[in-house]
């Protein structure tokens, strides 16, 4: 065993404990900072896959855009102290299983399914480059670019109005 | 004129050749089953808003394992959409939580019960 | 990657990690020394000549200061917020190219920690992370004031991190690369970007002023509205280490801007010195020197911005929130966008008739 392979063993440990202790924390601060965590560990995994050009848009986006927005919120809405009532043990018990059943099927599928190994000779080590990236972005998937800046101007515009406060609303 | 250091070429990722893209596949699903027992478990809806995130990204590295594994950059440009989709969806997501907490000063979901017969 | 080759780019990390922390330690004094000169009086001299131990002694007061945690603080996030800021702040100098190449028996030693070809992407990135050290520390502090200097400091990084990235996209279409490295050796010659892109740098170094919280954007600290901002209740070594990571902060952008806009390691002129040095003492020899030297001009201009940092703190006073938000949003981000409009307009039509006119 090298040691990249080791290390794709550790990321994938702390990425699932990362994730585990983002439904599991008591406080959503804490859950905000071990989602940021497994975000890193995502973004290492990326690196690891020669991914570099997602790798760097993932922290950008996803830590340094949307992570920020929720902690605002949190911090926001000062929910510090935990008074979340928990649901009962018995829906617990049932979302776990409901997750397992969703687990055991899919591992049952993957199991069945014949995956394909990568092929040496045909291999691109070049595939998660920007250039390589940009080329097949702005070509074949100009449309789509499109209307994601679409879909994120009428978001910009539904949070702005979402958020304006209206005459005779209370304060905070 | 000082010359300037190339950039070396890259060979084959190392886990690529050492992994199967099973281990990629199961990780994904456990993240995904992670935030599935989150959404069903919590009710705090920021804390299930991160759950989705989390499927999201579950998607997210299983879309760039195949596309690395299998050098087709269209998986990766996928990610690349989806990044933005998850961005619209918590610019708005975030919004319609704040204005929750200005209408029942709580963000649990167990409160939005008005529409329950 | 055999056994010298990692031992070199430890040596390279460490030797930018020792440069970083000592340029940003005498910032503090040079901040002092700039203050009086402006001010019109002496600045720190007694500690060594010309107060030049006044960081030492600085430094050994945080440390044997009493280190306090709140009653009602969370303890470890109250740790843990001094120390994310420092290490975002000294994460991003690895991708800093620092000069050329050294040649030693052959080899080629590049002086930049990691060449990726990401590296403007990854400086971004660690800049949107430079937030959580503030918003962290600031919440953990169970403080009123500290809480409203960690939400300014955070929706203000927020803000102006749109406008800084698209200043930042003219360039990149200017160079087409992302690497660090790449975009220095291209404005070899005197083609520096800040002669093609005015509007953007202004763009870019407002930005940078906002995002390393200095005046006048210091809001998140601001001591008249909000005694000490985010670092209300910190003390000791703890505070240090937030007041060391803002010049830290500060040798970074000052770095970048002189990579992006002021060419890096080039200075006019530069070939000549390097034939002169190549065929007077040797092309290994030679070559190292004229490293040197361009090394040299580098941190040259870093310290002019370092220098420019310190000379608007002391002459122009602070934004008011409101005036800061409007200036993000409503003025730099349209300008920014004009600029990229113009850019790729002048990248598209204007190069192919000057490129045709010049031949």
């Amino acid at each position: 065993m090298n040691s990249t392979v080791s290390f794709f063993y550790f990321l994938s440990f702390l990425t699932i404990l990362s994730a585990v202790m983002v439904v599991v924390s008591r406080n959503p601060i804490h859950s905000v900072l071990y989602l940021i965590l497994a975000f890193f560990t995502l973004s290492g995994h990326y690196i690891l896959l020669n991914a570099q050009f997602l790798a760097a848009v993932n922290i950008i986006v996803y830590a340094g855009a949307i992570m920020v927005l929720f902690l605002f919120v949190i911090m926001f809405l000062n929910m510090k102290q935990d008074n979340e009532e928990a649901k009962t043990n018995i829906a617990k018990i049932a979302a776990t299983i409901v997750g397992g059943t969703v687990f055991v099927i899919l591992f049952g599928a993957y199991r069945k399914s014949a995956i394909p190994a990568f092929n040496p000779e045909n291999f691109d080590s070049q595939v998660g480059m920007i250039e390589n990236l940009g080329h097949i972005l702005f070509r074949e998937y100009l449309l789509p670019f499109e209307l994601a800046s679409i879909l994120l101007l009428v978001a910009m515009v539904g949070a702005v109005m979402l958020g304006k406060r209206e005459i005779g609303e209370r304060h905070f | 004129m000082i010359p300037n250091p190339n950039i070396p070429e890259v060979s084959i990722p190392s886990v690529i050749q050492n992994i199967p893209l099973q281990h990629y596949l199961i990780l994904s699903t456990l993240l995904f089953v992670i935030g599935i027992i989150g959404v069903l478990t919590r009710r705090n809806a920021i804390i299930i808003f991160m759950s989705v995130e989390l499927m999201l990204n579950a998607a997210n590295l299983l879309l760039i394992a195949f596309s690395s594994y299998r050098s087709d950059p269209s998986g990766q440009v996928f990610v690349f959409f989806i990044m933005a989709v998850a961005a619209a969806e918590v610019a708005v997501g975030l919004a319609i939580i704040v204005m929750i907490y200005r209408n029942t000063r709580n963000t649990d979901i167990g409160f939005l019960n008005k529409l329950k017969w | 990657m055999d056994l010298t080759e990692f031992l070199v780019k430890t040596a390279t990390i460490f030797v930018v990690f020792v440069l970083t922390l000592v340029i940003a330690m005498y910032s503090t004094w040079a901040e002092r020394k700039v203050a009086g000169f402006i001010q019109d009086r002496m600045g720190p001299n007694r500690a060594g000549w010309g107060g030049l131990l006044q960081p030492l002694a600085d430094a050994g007061k945080m440390f044997f200061k009493e280190d306090f945690i709140p009653a009602l603080a969370n303890k470890w996030l109250f740790i843990a917020g001094p120390s994310l800021a420092m290490l975002t702040a000294l994460l991003a100098s690895a991708v800093i190219p620092f000069g050329s190449t050294f040649r030693i028996n052959g080899h080629e030693i590049v002086l930049q920690g990691v060449e990726s070809n990401i590296g403007i992407l990854y400086v971004f990135g660690v800049v949107a992370l430079g937030v959580y050290g503030i918003m962290v520390g600031g919440w953990a502090s169970n403080n009123k004031f500290s809480l409203l200097g960690a939400i300014r400091a955070a929706s203000q990084n927020i803000s102006y991190e749109v406008a800084m990235g698209l200043s930042l996209i003219a360039i990149l279409m200017m160079s087409s690369s992302l690497s660090l490295g790449e975009i220095v050796a291209q404005q070899h010659g005197m083609n520096w970007n800040i002669f093609y892109q005015p509007l953007g740098f202004l763009i870019f170094i407002t930005c940078s002023f906002a995002e390393c919280n200095r005046v006048p954007f210091d809001l998140p600290e601001c001591e008249t509205e909000l005694v000490g901002g985010y670092h209300t209740e910190y003390g000791s070594m703890k505070l240090g280490f937030y007041l060391f990571a803002e010049y830290i902060n500060m040798f970074i952008s000052s770095a970048i801007i002189s990579v992006l806009y002021f060419g890096g390691y080039n200075y006019p002129g530069m070939d000549w010195v390097y034939s002169q040095l190549t065929s007077a003492l040797g092309s290994e020899t030679g070559h190292n020197i004229a490293t040197l030297i361009g090394t040299a001009v580098f941190f040259g201009k870093a310290l002019f911005f370092i220098f420019f940092y310190m000379w608007v703190r002391w002459t122009i006073p602070r934004f008011r929130y409101d005036q800061l938000m409007n200036l993000g949003w409503k003025k730099l981000i349209p300008l920014a966008i004009f600029n990229i409009i113009i850019t790729g307009a002048a990248v598209l039509f204007l190069k192919p008739v000057i490129t045709a006119w010049l031949n």
